[in-house]
């Protein structure tokens, strides 16, 4: 096969606030086939957007190639100029963002935003090039190919909107496509349409592609080779099924291990005298104006019962929107609940945390999804810890110190990050910042909300480990709640799932590989696998797809 | 990416700070002045009030550095006694201004419903009135007195300051990490002050220096409609003023003060935009 790309020593440098030029990309090589499809898969901060944005000859604000060649179709991308570099852009190499919904103009149409690219660089005529972008809208399976041009970006769903965002980028008739993590923001359901729309065109079409990605069971689906990237330089490289089945590098064989979580041994079987620790009946919350029958215009949570034991884990799954996170607001008294009842501990509670005794409140812990918003920026690690440390337990001076040292050793963090800023640490690293936090309270429950789908799968499986730890050593029950089965599985005792803001069935360890209810079934079916052909031999009920699918 | 590449530039840095030397020089102008405006019955060669010269408006001269008024009191003294009352004044309003601001607009955007909505729109209708006018309302009404006029600039500015501290304060709180404050159980003052305060510091900062400048301008103008610092005392503006008919002379004793004026609030703005920027980059 002749090579469309050869990337040869590549180098790229960033300039630092203090004027410290960091190499950050050093002496990648890679070369990619006509028609093939090369996935770059590593953690964040290891270059793999990077690169392929420098196919496009483009570097992020700060950064500049250093060195080496980018020779696409025979075009050296680094030599060109800009102006050269705009003529290759969108008609050779086009780039698909991971977020479609920040990339769309919300005030103009989709159809003129689609046919842009043919506009700028003057390829066909508009109604030629609306003729050509239905069929391409049509081979990404969207519905309604024919007008959905005419709609504005938030009319249509997520999922919809990346494969519009592939449309656009396909439009201009490229040889290389980059996608830069487009489903990473996606519910499995919707994910694995998308997934297949990609993978059908870009088959069809015979185009390459670079498909940026930190999840590898994703990345198994569509890649005919992977190159596995840490700290900016290829750690692997080789076919897809030479990948996954005998990985030789140290990191890639710690990315598949942590596909598969360790089994642990769980708390036994649920003892019928043990009190629950929380237990909450019946629960309505939303949003909106209070109706005259006392409950919300917009029920986020529908009459939503369940009880944690102590000791136990109760997980709590379902796609995005289906009132989970509303459902822990609710529990902790963020968003006060219109009706139910929340009884922890033997005490009911009040449903407003404001008016919740500093001993509830302190008891309860949650632990956010986002620790960039969920740590004060301006304020040293020592400060975050030490708060709760004298507010709720009244520590100061040494003995605080003490156990801030104490909390972060806890987290298996080193001791010298108290005098860190936020900003200063990792995504991990800030993740384990935001649970000491929680645990400084002495908590008997913590609920967890998505505290791991923001960061890469290696760094979350090192997360759920900690967690099962502490709970051994402090005697925790969590709440865990999340849209990714496999977290869910890994940590927890029973599996509550959730849609449309309804409770739809509950699982214990036993029958999670045997749900009834058939949304469950479509949502545990959805998970890709690291198998290749997991996503060519899926088969889901066309039934189930229609009344209960994302997209 | 600890191992990277050897730096190949200095950082110039003091106590994990970098300094810019347009920041260096203005910080020194505004050094002057208080130093001047602190140590004026020191420093000044003559008293403010007594004549020296035989000469109105006299021109620049070993004995008189800049000239004499016209009245022929020294211009140099007139103009360190004035520092005093245009950065004493100037100050004190605008530490009452943005501080009564940004408490208020911290702890609207904090408690927000009714109370939020209520001062919000109180301090509207405070903008709206136009700000020379009611400086000349209450200086007709209750006199020109040091005190009072310290009081009207504060109040006049104070709308301004809520209004910025407000919109960055709401902001801020609906932050996650103050979700986390207040389910801990954190009353409003925490909240604004060791939670909000600490993120919005540098822009507030920024309104403060403004807002100073801005001071200094409407208390010179204010001095030059005679509403001012009353004589035989005089701000910078007031110095303006009185000798405007020096303008036909060329006389040093209108430039000299208006040089300084300007001199003072370029610097706050230059100081303001070019504060030591903390170095971030620690893996150095």
């Amino acid at each position: 096969m002749s090579k469309l790309v050869e990337i040869k020593n590549l180098h790229v440098e960033a300039t630092t606030d203090a004027g410290r030029r960091i190499e950050i990309i050093k002496g990648v090589n890679i070369d990619i086939a006509k028609g093939e499809i090369v996935a770059l898969i590593g953690e964040s901060g290891s270059g793999k957007t990077t690169i392929a944005l420098t196919l496009m000859g483009y570097t992020r604000p700060g950064c500049r190639i250093a060195g080496g060649a980018l020779l696409v179709d025979g075009k050296d991308m680094a030599g060109l100029s800009e102006r050269e570099r705009a003529k290759v852009r969108g008609t050779e190499v086009a780039y698909v963002p991971q977020s479609a919904a920040a990339a769309f103009n919300p005030s103009q149409t989709i159809m003129d935003q689609v046919i842009e690219v043919t506009r700028i660089h003057g390829l066909m005529t508009p109604d030629k090039a609306r003729e050509r972008a239905i069929e391409l809208f049509k081979a990404l399976s969207l519905p309604s190919p024919e007008t959905i041009g005419e709609r504005y970006p938030h009319q249509v769903s997520g999922g919809q909107l990346q494969r519009l965002a592939a449309a656009m980028a396909l439009i201009g008739g490229p040889k290389l496509v980059i996608f830069d993590e487009p489903t990473t923001a996606l519910d499995v359901t919707t994910q694995i349409d998308v997934l297949k729309a990609f993978k059908s065109v870009m088959k069809a079409g015979g185009i390459a592609g670079v498909y940026v990605s930190h999840d590898l069971a994703v990345v198994a689906q569509i890649a005919d080779r992977i190159v596995v990237l840490k700290g900016g330089e290829v750690q692997e490289e080789g076919t897809t099924e030479a990948i996954l089945s005998t990985p030789s590098h140290p990191y890639t064989q710690e990315l598949l291990s942590a596909f598969e979580p360790k089994e642990t041994q769980f708390a036994g079987k649920r003892t019928d005298k043990a009190r629950p620790l929380l237990e909450i009946e019946n629960v309505i919350a939303g949003y909106g104006p209070i109706q005259a029958d006392g409950l919300p215009f917009m029920k986020a949570v529908n009459s939503v019962s369940l009880s944690v034991e102590k000791g136990r884990n109760l997980g709590i799954i379902g796609e995005s929107g289906c009132g989970k996170s509303t459902l822990a607001r609710c529990i902790a008294g963020i968003l006060p609940a219109s009706a139910g009842n929340i009884i922890f501990d033997g005490k009911e509670l009040d449903h407003d945390a404001r008016r919740r005794s500093r001993e509830a409140l302190r008891e309860m812990q949650i632990v956010f999804q986002y620790a960039d918003t969920a740590l004060n920026p301006a304020k040293p690690i020592e400060d975050i810890l030490g708060r709760p440390l004298s507010f709720y337990h009244g520590l100061k001076g040494k003995a605080r110190d003490a156990r801030v040292d104490e909390l972060l050793d806890m987290v298996r963090l080193p001791k010298a990050l108290r005098y860190r800023h936020p900003s200063e640490l990792s995504g991990g690293q800030k993740q384990r910042i935001n649970f000491a936090r929680a645990l400084a309270a002495n908590p008997k429950l913590i609920i967890c909300d998505e505290i791991t789908s923001a960061l890469d799968t290696v760094v979350a499986a090192a997360i759920i480990e900690l967690l099962k730890e502490l709970q051994r050593e402090l005697d925790l029950s969590y709440i865990f709640i999340s849209h990714d089965l496999s977290v869910v599985e890994a940590i927890c005792d029973e599996i509550m799932v959730m849609y449309r803001g309804e409770k739809v069935e509950h699982l214990t360890r036993e029958d999670v590989k045997s749900p009834t209810h058939p949304y469950s079934k479509l949502l545990f079916s959805s998970v890709p696998k690291l198998d290749p052909t997991w996503l060519d031999t899926l088969v889901l009920e066309p039934e189930l797809v229609r009344q209960y699918g994302g997209a | 990416m600890m191992q990277s590449a050897p730096s190949t530039s200095a950082a110039p840095g003091i106590f994990g700070y970098t300094f810019s030397l347009v920041g260096i020089l203005a910080f020194a102008v505004i050094l002057f002045w208080a130093v001047v405006a602190l140590f004026a019955p020191q420093i000044a060669p003559y008293p403010i009030g007594k004549i020296v010269d035989m000469d109105y408006f006299g021109p620049m001269s070993s004995k008189l550095w800049l000239g004499s008024d016209y009245l022929g009191r020294d211009m140099l003294s007139r103009i360190i006694f004035g520092a005093r009352y245009t950065l004493g004044i100037a100050l004190a309003g605008v530490l009452i201004a943005s501080s009564s601001g940004v408490i208020l607009g911290m702890a609207a955007a904090v408690v927000g419903g009714w109370f939020d909505t209520a001062l919000s729109r109180f301090m509207d209708a405070m903008i709206s009135i136009p700000s020379k006018l009611f400086g000349l309302v209450v200086v007709a009404a209750v006199g020109s007195s040091l005190p009072s006029l310290i009081l009207t600039l504060a109040f006049i500015y104070t709308p301004g300051s809520y209004r910025f501290a407000r919109a960055l304060a709401v902001n801020v709180n609906t932050m996650d990490f103050i979700t986390v404050a207040r389910i801990r159980g954190e009353n409003t003052l925490y909240l604004a002050i060791s939670e909000i305060l600490p993120n919005i510091i540098r822009p507030v900062l920024a309104d403060f220096g403004i807002r100073f400048v801005f001071i200094v301008l409407l208390l010179s103008g204010l001095s030059f409609l005679g509403l001012g610092v009353q004589p035989p005392l005089a701000d910078w503006g007031a110095l303006v003023h009185e000798n405007i008919q020096g303008l036909s002379f060329g006389s040093a004793a209108v430039i000299a003060p208006s040089i300084a004026i300007a001199s003072l609030t370029i610097s706050v703005n230059l100081l303001i935009d070019n504060l030591p920027r903390k170095i971030r980059d620690r893996s150095a």
